[in-house]
């Protein structure tokens, strides 16, 4: 449900937009909010669109009921919507992201000769780091997002981003990636192994680091910098090339967050950031929310006034006995009943406070209730993507 | 199972969102209250602790927050000066400028060295016996296993050196299950059980710490006691007319009262499906210690209070 006297719809952002990216932290939903927002638009448009998940917990793969896809894009089986009663009018696709595959296919791509490639790959810290290099989720998702939108193959793509430290890393990731490869620092490290010249500056560095790491430690790093040099102006013009279609009008963000304190601090902080770097602030999506009729003043008092006549009103002529039960356990669900309503009434009324403090809004609001049971299925996710579509 | 409390170093970790910081708040607390000399220490730069005190920001150098309750956040470059010049004795504490952002350009690229700094800090800590007890607000599930199994990955890489001759006996502390153990922090929904279960296995398979505890967060209580959700469906019944004896009572509609009610019943349904799956897969010898859903306050030192008394009464004091 979109809060009234707001004009946009995800429906309306969803086809203006070649690419959505969600954004959100951890726990908020925002894996599920992002395909059940791509199935609605594989649904409702003539369309082929494009879930990237890069989540390594295989969320994505449970909530379509598809196990084990990797790094390659599926279709997500029409049979699986047929089981949901519906009848799409474009595809879904998804797609996880392997972040090892992706960084050996990018060696590959920017390696100037198979040796160079040979020995990069089979370089000791690459074998570790392909899964931990600086961000190395992040850029490769953006990585990735970029090659796929290249490829013409999508009308709209979805990406769910990754759990990270610092929330907007991502969007960052291109530009420090390209920062790396053409640091000072990166020169001044490999410089004594390029040149038997051992620079003043940096002598002191290799006396400790020499007895600290030991010197194959040290020629292993070398030896990898050296090697991803020979790759430099690849990385940097692809990590160019990433940002700018980050700020591409073609291109929104998705924010999601639930009314909780930390993730809506979260959520606000990533709304200034895109807000301040000028990228598209598309949607806000408020998961797992509860009820209006929580806030319902009158209904409070009632529930107060319900608290202390309970014993009162078990003891109403012939009430008890047309339950099947007596006044004293009569009382005690009466009880349970109105003080439920006064706790939960405590946590919308939070909720509502924290919605308030969202202040930048984008144009499009959308709140998800609370739902009864998890989403596993492709049904699931249609039921909630109807929540927001519209 | 050695008693939390106990243990000398305890990682507290979760995936996000689950209300790690909280635990790892609370447990510190409980334990500085119960006469041991408490260090908590945040993994995460970004992280909120200082607000589950009420307390100005923490920093590297270790601050008392409350009788016998010690705060710090880690600071790999400042965990790295402390490191060379107290355990390698170097003498170059004055030009490490330079070197700290080379450390930290090394360190991005290469595995375990930035780990092996905060996880090599904490065991300092434990094997100087400066406290009883270091709770550790670690890093989320996704990162922890890295963490604590760095001294292994500095090992096979780093074929001499003195980096090398230091994880020996990181490895001694962390394996030790009187000295160390891992707290793993979840909530009674799908995906916080689901990577729990992924974390405990890979933990047990890729690193030499010993799982403690498991923390089941934000469970909901049961709304109704036995046979009374039975006599909640007959009241709302219309059939059965008791909501409206009591709406004329209470001079107004009951509809919110009446849904609040079942859409706990179903919350709590629902969450108790993955609390099962969760006490079925993990092994019966592990305490599961169950906390409260919090309505009043999930923030903040009255919250901490809260949860540190929950878990008194769930570890038995």
């Amino acid at each position: 449900m979109p809060d009234t006297g707001r004009a946009g719809t995800l429906e309306a952002l969803f086809a203006a937009k070649e690419i959505v990216i969600a954004c959100g932290s951890g726990g908020v939903g925002k894996t599920t909010t992002a395909a059940a927002a791509a199935a609605m638009a594989a649904v409702k448009h003539r369309e082929k669109v494009l879930v990237v998940t890069v989540d390594p917990a295989r969320r994505l793969a449970n909530a379509l009921g598809l196990e084990g896809f990797g790094n390659e894009e599926r279709r997500v089986e029409p049979e699986a919507f047929k089981v949901a009663g519906v009848k799409p009018r474009g595809e879904l696709w998804a797609a996880m992201l392997d972040t090892k595959q992706s960084w050996d296919d990018l060696v590959h791509r920017h390696a100037p000769d198979k040796e160079t490639e040979r020995r990069i790959l089979s370089n000791p810290l690459y074998q570790n780091i392909s899964g931990k290099f600086v961000q190395s989720h992040d850029y490769i998702a953006m990585e990735r997002l970029y090659e796929i939108h290249s490829s013409g193959n999508y009308d709209l793509i979805v990406v769910d981003t990754p759990p990270t430290r610092n929330a907007m890393d991502f969007i960052e990731a291109p530009r420090r990636m390209a920062d790396f490869f053409s640091s000072r620092l990166l020169r001044l490290l490999i410089a004594p192994y390029r040149s038997r010249m051992m620079n003043l500056a940096s002598k002191p560095f290799y006396q400790v680091a020499d007895r600290v790491l030991g010197s194959q430690f040290l020629e292993d790093i070398a030896e990898f910098f050296i090697l991803f040099q020979t790759m430099y102006s690849g990385f940097v013009e692809r990590a160019t090339a990433v940002e700018r279609l980050l700020r591409d009008h073609r291109t929104t963000f998705l924010v999601v967050s639930t009314l909780e304190a930390a993730p809506v601090r979260e959520a606000e902080f990533f709304i200034q950031v895109l807000t301040a770097k000028k990228f598209h602030l598309g949607a806000l999506v408020l998961n797992k929310v509860l009820p209006d009729y929580l806030l319902d003043e009158g209904a409070e008092e009632r529930a107060a006034r319900m608290c202390d006549a309970a014993e009162e009103l078990s003891h109403i002529d012939g009430l008890a006995e047309s339950l099947g039960t007596d006044a004293a356990q009569l009382e005690r669900v009466i009880n349970e009943v109105a003080s439920n309503f006064r706790n939960f009434a405590v946590v919308a009324r939070r909720e509502a406070g924290l919605r308030q403090e969202l202040q930048i809004r984008p144009e499009v609001v959308a709140t998800v209730p609370e739902f009864e049971g998890d989403i596993h299925d492709v049904a699931g996710l249609l039921q909630l993507g109807e929540r927001i579509w519209s | 199972v050695p008693d939390l409390l106990d243990r000398k170093l305890v990682f507290v970790t979760g995936k996000g969102g689950v209300g790690k910081t909280t635990i790892a708040a609370a447990l510190a607390w409980l334990a500085a209250e119960r006469g041991k000399k408490t260090l908590v220490c945040e993994i995460d730069a970004k992280g909120d602790l200082a607000s589950f005190y009420e307390t100005g920001p923490t920093r590297f150098e270790e601050r008392e927050v409350a009788p016998r309750l010690w705060a710090m956040s880690m600071d790999t470059e400042a965990s790295l000066k402390q490191y060379l010049s107290l355990q390698l004795k170097l003498p170059l504490v004055a030009k490490i400028g330079p070197l700290a952002k080379m450390f930290d350009f090394v360190a991005s690229a290469a595995p375990g060295v930035k780990e092996i700094v905060t996880v090599g800090k904490l065991c300092w800590e434990v094997k100087e016996r400066h406290y009883d007890l270091i709770v550790v607000d670690a890093s989320a599930s996704g990162h922890i296993v890295s963490q604590l199994a760095a001294p292994q990955a500095i090992n096979q890489l780093v074929q001499v050196g003195l980096v090398r001759q230091q994880t020996g006996w990181m490895l001694d502390i962390l394996g030790d299950p009187a000295q160390t153990g891992l707290v793993v922090v979840a909530t009674p929904a799908e995906m916080p059980v689901s990577e729990t279960l992924d974390l405990t296995a890979r933990v047990g398979e890729e690193t030499n710490v010993e799982l403690a505890a498991v923390v089941v967060n934000r469970v909901l209580p049961e709304l109704f006691g036995r046979g009374e959700e039975e006599v909640f469906d007959r009241l709302a019944d219309p059939e059965s007319g008791g909501e409206d004896l009591l709406e004329q009572r209470i001079g107004g509609s009951l509809k919110p009262l009446v849904d609040a009610a079942r859409l706990t019943v179903t919350m709590r349904r629902s969450r108790t499906e993955h609390l099962e799956r969760l006490r079925d897969a993990i092994d019966p010898g592990i305490p599961m210690l169950y906390m409260p859903y919090l309505f009043f306050r999930a923030h903040g030192l009255r919250a901490t209070h809260q949860i540190a008394d929950a878990l008194s009464a769930e570890l038995g004091y």
